[in-house]
């Protein structure tokens, strides 16, 4: 191989394939990838530092702005750290509505996948369909808890809101519907000749580089790694409650495809037993203000993998340390064998099929315009005089031409 | 817990100084603490030959005089040994578990040397991980002495030039 013939292209921080930014440095060979190199920590926003000074009350709502989409998986998992050291039993019927919000969040987010790599692959027509699909679940969520996403549902030792005979029966009706839709999403990408191609033997990666590397959630489990933090570290609902782990041995992005909408039909199952078998009785438990010192690990099959927390508390109301570990944060670091031998067309494709996110891989940026706590919200006034001021300085300056249109308006 | 006890009993039988430094505290957590000396003996055995094949992830605390690594390992069926280890802060190195063991943990291991001030021996060159290139060299913000303002007093270059 020729090095004058290497072709560096940096592709990010602003991205052509991801709303978030992340900046991969891509090698080419002609068409050709040869080697790929990833700068992260663009949406590192200090999190785990700030969980160090605020109360768990405030951590529950802080930790659920880790991440829009599994915004619940992230507040479930700390909880249970917390409700571990405390030694808080939950209630059952609080454990099983966890579980069934967890399977309404991973539905929005599987769906919104789809929706997505059918956009990076050009097929906005399942894009669209996808999305509206997408807005039956978000409006279940936001009938139950009063949120899109961000539902805030949780409570430590339990749920914040009950479900009532209307709600259960609005979300096995929906269920229904989403359903009849996801079989015929499976239906187009199983029998749409296209796509299939589309996708077949796209960021391929195999069962032994998955292991290796520690891949987790669907992405793994579409190269056969039969693992689910469900099943294997049961947590909330999941040991009472019958479901298959997905997995496929395509080792593609066609696998992750299969897998993700596999799920959804597993989710669509889960969500009906919990609302037929539901037990009776309270939703949480009164947690103490202040918790025991302590430490507790927990795990959570979020919708894009297994979420990991670890609390250490130290007698106060405050936590000693919180650490937080997202799936992307270990299935980012597949991408770079995913692509290897690659053509450049498939970058976004293969990024897009780990369902990355990069907001809860990098949690913890400084915001801007922090200033040592004397953070300023400007007016509407204020910030249009602003920038009419900074344009002035550098030259521009519409003084003239406002006047020139104010007396056109007389 | 009969499992998590096996494997108890076989860490401190096979390693004396882990008889009083193991617990179990509950279904599928078992908790152990080894000097930064025996890590690599303990870690080793565990991950090939007590079949702990995952990292979940590398937790780093600041503990006073030492920063605390936790090495949280798994198996396959959920079993996981949370593996404790004490670096003191006047000399923070370690060795690196990414190249003989574990490739994933490479972010795990730049996050204890951008937000904790640690020294990873063997950690192969490459971008930082998560803080900025312009971030201020010294500056350990996971550090318990460690806040915000502190940015803000460093924080003193012109905007534009």
């Amino acid at each position: 191989m020729n090095p004058d013939k290497i072709v560096k292209i940096p592709m990010g921080p602003q991205h052509p394939a991801l709303k978030e930014p992340a900046c991969f440095t891509i090698s080419l060979n002609g068409e050709k990838l040869v080697d790929l190199d990833l700068r992260l920590g663009y949406n590192h926003r200090g999190i785990e530092k700030a969980a160090e000074e605020r109360t768990y009350i405030q951590n529950i709502y802080l930790l659920e702005r880790i991440c829009g989409i599994c915004s619940h998986s992230h507040t479930t998992c700390m909880i249970q750290c917390v409700e571990q050291i405390a030694g808080l039993e939950v209630p059952a019927r609080g454990r099983w509505l966890r579980t069934m919000v967890g399977e309404l969040e991973r539905v929005h987010s599987h769906l919104l996948w789809l929706g997505v790599a059918a956009h990076e692959v050009g097929f906005d027509t399942l894009l669209m369909y996808s999305w509206r699909d997408r807005e039956i679940v978000m409006d279940l969520l936001a009938a139950m808890t009063g949120n899109r996403v961000n539902y805030s549902f949780n409570l430590i030792g339990g749920a914040k809101l009950d479900i009532t005979e209307e709600q259960k029966k609005d979300i096995l009706k929906a269920v229904d519907a989403l359903e009849e839709r996801t079989k015929y999403y499976i239906e187009v990408a199983t029998e749409e000749t296209t796509l299939v191609a589309r996708l077949s033997n796209v960021g391929y990666i195999s069962l032994d580089d998955v292991m290796r590397i520690g891949v987790v959630g669907p992405t793994g489990r579409a190269s056969g790694l039969d693992s689910d933090a469900r099943k294997d570290d049961p947590y909330a609902a999941y040991d009472e409650i019958p479901f298959k782990v997905i997995t496929d041995t395509h080792c593609d992005v066609y696998g992750r495809a299969l897998v993700r909408m596999g799920e959804l039909m597993e989710s669509y199952k889960i969500i009906r037993y919990v609302l037929q078998n539901l037990p009776d009785g309270p939703i949480a438990v009164k947690a103490p203000r202040k918790i025991p010192a302590g430490e507790a690990i927990s795990r959570y099959e979020a919708p894009r993998g297994e979420d990991v927390h670890y609390v250490r508390a130290n007698g106060t109301d405050k936590p000693e340390r919180m650490r937080v570990r997202a799936p992307t944060m270990v299935n980012l670091l597949a991408v770079p064998k995913m692509l290897k031998g690659d053509n450049l067309a498939d970058v976004a494709i293969t990024i897009a099929a780990i369902d990355p996110c990069f907001s809860c891989t990098d949690r913890a940026i400084r915001v801007s315009d922090y200033d040592g706590g004397n953070a300023k919200v400007m007016t509407w006034e204020e910030t249009r005089q602003f920038s009419i001021d900074w344009y002035r300085k550098n030259g521009v300056d519409f003084t003239e031409l406002n006047k020139r249109f104010a007396n056109r308006i007389k | 817990m009969a499992n998590e006890q096996a494997i108890q009993a076989e860490l401190q039988e096979k390693f004396p100084y882990f008889s009083e430094k193991i617990n179990v505290s509950g279904d599928r957590r078992i908790w152990a603490e080894v000097e930064p000396a025996n890590f690599f003996e303990a870690f080793d055995y565990i991950v090939k030959k007590m079949d702990f094949p995952v990292l979940c992830i590398i937790t780093g605390l600041d503990s006073g005089d030492n920063l605390e690594l936790i090495y949280h390992l798994s198996r396959r069926d959920g079993t996981m040994l949370n593996l404790k280890t004490f670096i003191p802060k006047a000399n923070p190195v370690h060795k690196t578990v990414m190249v003989d063991y574990f490739p994933g943990a490479e972010l795990y291991e730049r996050e204890l040397v951008d937000l904790l001030g640690m020294r990873i021996e063997g950690l192969p060159e490459g971008n930082r991980y998560p803080l900025p290139d312009d971030w201020p060299e010294g500056q350990y913000p996971l550090r318990k002495d460690w806040t915000a303002d502190i940015l803000d007093k460093l924080d003193k270059q012109p905007e534009e030039k």
